[in-house]
């Protein structure tokens, strides 16, 4: 068997043309080209945020507790916890339209719906998934606005936190629905066929058994959701407004760290300024949050996959 | 992972319990709830592009009246197109963003297909086995669900920055490129692992080396697993917003770009634009953006599902 395998090295190698090994760097490069980029994501936010904080106007301590964030004004705060609870705040919203309404569109997918049904309403939920996040905006802005929030909670300002997030949570619906429906797909038939043959009804397998068989997925599609929420961009900055101070009031305005992210790039900001810098000390935060975020996700799932497997 | 209370419960809801009539209620009860949430999100899809084809049409029908005073300077689909943008709604037109994003699209393409399925073939089909190959594969995980605001930022220091090529459409199309790059890689080895190992042995076992196994066997018959992740990406790539702002791409770009190298703006940042402004009538052009905005996609996921039910059963 080593001989011919030996053989086979030789032949191949004299056969090897020098076109084979241009395609061979090509494509090898091509695949260390996600680290390329990996690294440098990490080394240009890095590099500039240290910039940042580099400059007399700015301390550490400053950008975790001063409760305003305005690096255009004349006398400019740093506080990006503001920005931070906004993000956090409009995140949650999402999150309680997402969770439940993805979570129990994924219940349904798996556990009732019949083929039929099933292939034309992933579907549509993949076409959710496509819309693209300006357009989510608009909704918000000119239709979820006017037409939910302000005609039951009078006194809504235009732009307002609750709409953005319950256009965010929209957007996220999809992400946890198709999460949560691979979960519980991925859920061993024996289990969900014991609990209906020893007399249980489907709502009490559906609850009882495949839901906490599938826990971990779906506690990894949440996490998933979550994560996109606050790295969401376009439908915070269009609905949400900017308010650059502390608060908690889900009928006005809020600031999230993508939000200012736009609103400062969109000023004139030449490089080498502390607004620009600040550009990416705000974006080396998000990174950080959603990374954290996302390998949760992926530990999770990944405990998960071994139990069955 | 089943807790034993679980039996227990069970057993006293259902099986010892002979509460049929109120157990036929919480069924019902429940499969009503989950109706509820899936017609929900059907529902606010409806509701928006209802909303959306409404409000945009009257810039995109020519029957549509206004009264006696003003009349409506655009209001068909060929003059939305190749009209540029204006002071005033009534008249502005998407030209040079739909141009724009025409020259993202053939950016975004060219440089993504070559790397893409490039990185594909080689992590499919000739990677070892080792910690690297693995390291990589968690790096391109990692990379999908980097929000695509920092990709701008990316972007913004190395394309516009570090290589000089300002605030053009060329920056824009390689940033995309960026983002839809670990997509394109991850659609592209399913592809491949599509292909069913009998070809590759065939080949093999005729005296091929595996170089010519792999691209004249497997890749023919991935390709069209790989352009329908292509379109799917692009498709991803078009709708983006938020990484071209920092390309320049919100500035009053009132020209169609002729070079790699000019400014640009594009169809979902015009859309952005003119959500902006406070009056009414904007409203409207802004709706016949993203009715445009949402045909394209149309467009390109019927051609994705196209290919693939085409190609698929050849396999």
């Amino acid at each position: 068997m080593e001989n011919v395998n030996n053989l086979r090295s030789q032949l191949t190698k004299t056969i090897t043309r020098p076109v084979e090994k241009i395609v061979k760097f090509f494509i090898t490069a091509s695949a260390f080209a996600a680290i390329l980029i990996s690294i440098s994501i990490v080394f240009t936010l890095l590099t500039e945020a240290i910039n940042f904080f580099q400059d007399p106007a700015v301390t550490f301590k400053g950008y975790f507790t001063a409760t305003r964030w305005t690096p255009t004004f004349q006398n400019p705060e740093y506080g990006v916890i503001v920005l931070i609870s906004s993000t956090l705040y409009i995140a949650v919203i999402a999150c309680l339209i997402s969770f439940p309404l993805g979570l129990f569109s994924a219940i349904y997918l798996s556990e009732f719906a019949t083929k039929r049904t099933r292939k034309v309403i992933k579907p549509v939920l993949e076409v959710l998934a496509g819309v693209p996040t300006v357009v989510f905006g608009y909704f918000a802005l000119n239709w979820i606005t006017p037409n939910i929030i302000q005609r039951f909670i009078p006194g809504t300002g235009v732009f307002n936190a609750l709409s953005a997030g319950i256009a965010v949570g929209i957007m996220i619906i999809p992400t946890v629905a198709s999460i949560s429906d691979d979960a519980l797909n991925a859920v061993p038939n024996s289990l969900r066929n014991g609990s209906l043959a020893l007399g249980a009804t489907r709502r009490i397998t559906s609850l009882k058994i495949m839901f906490p068989a599938a826990l971990s997925g779906i506690i990894a599609s949440f996490i998933l959701g979550f994560s996109r929420a606050i790295g969401e961009t376009m439908i915070v900055t269009i609905a949400g407004g900017q308010y650059p101070e502390l608060n908690l009031d889900p009928r006005s305005a809020m600031y999230t760290i993508t939000s200012s992210i736009v609103n400062v790039s969109l000023g004139d900001t030449p490089h080498g300024t502390t607004a620009y810098n600040a550009l990416f000390a705000l974006g080396i935060t998000l990174f950080i949050m959603t990374f954290i975020l996302n390998i949760g996700s992926d530990y999770v799932a990944r405990k998960y996959r071994k139990e069955y497997e | 992972m089943l807790p034993e209370s679980t039996e227990k419960n069970m057993s006293n809801e259902t099986i010892i319990s002979g509460k049929k009539a109120e157990n036929a209620i919480k069924e019902s009860l429940f499969l009503f709830t989950l109706y509820i949430c899936v017609t929900i999100a059907i529902l606010t899809l409806m509701t928006l592009i209802y909303d959306v084809l409404s409000t945009g049409t009257t810039r995109l029908t020519s029957d549509y009246e206004v009264g006696l005073i003003t009349k409506i300077q655009i209001d068909n689909p060929v003059d939305f197109l190749t009209t540029l943008d204006s002071r005033y709604p009534d008249r502005a037109g998407i030209g040079p963003a739909f141009a724009g994003t025409v020259w993202l699209m053939i950016i975004v393409v060219s440089v993504t297909f070559p790397f893409g399925t490039g990185a594909a073939i080689y992590l499919q089909e000739f990677a070892p086995k080792n910690r690297l190959t693995r390291f990589i594969e968690l790096n391109l995980t990692n990379l999908a669900g980097v929000p695509s605001v920092i990709y701008g930022l990316l972007g913004l220091a190395v394309f516009v920055r570090l290589a000089g090529f300002g605030r053009s459409v060329l920056s824009g199309g390689l940033t995309l490129t960026l983002l839809i790059l670990p997509v394109v890689i991850v659609a592209s080895r399913e592809a491949l692992k599509a292909v069913p190992d009998t070809i590759r042995q065939g080949a093999l076992a005729l005296g091929a080396t595996k170089f010519q196994a792999v691209f004249r066997q497997v890749v023919p018959s991935a390709i069209p697993g790989m352009v329908t992740g292509m379109v799917l990406g692009l498709s991803r790539a078009i709708g983006e917003t938020a990484p071209l702002i920092f390309m320049g791409a919100l500035t009053y770009v009132n020209y169609f770009p002729d070079t790699p190298l000019s400014g640009f703006t594009a169809i979902p940042i015009q859309v952005y634009n003119w959500i902006g402004y406070p009056q009414a009538e904007w409203k409207e052009t802004a709706s016949a953006g993203i009715i445009l905005l949402l045909g394209l996609l149309l467009i390109m996921n019927s051609i994705a599902i196209f290919i693939r039910n085409r190609y698929e059963k050849d396999l």
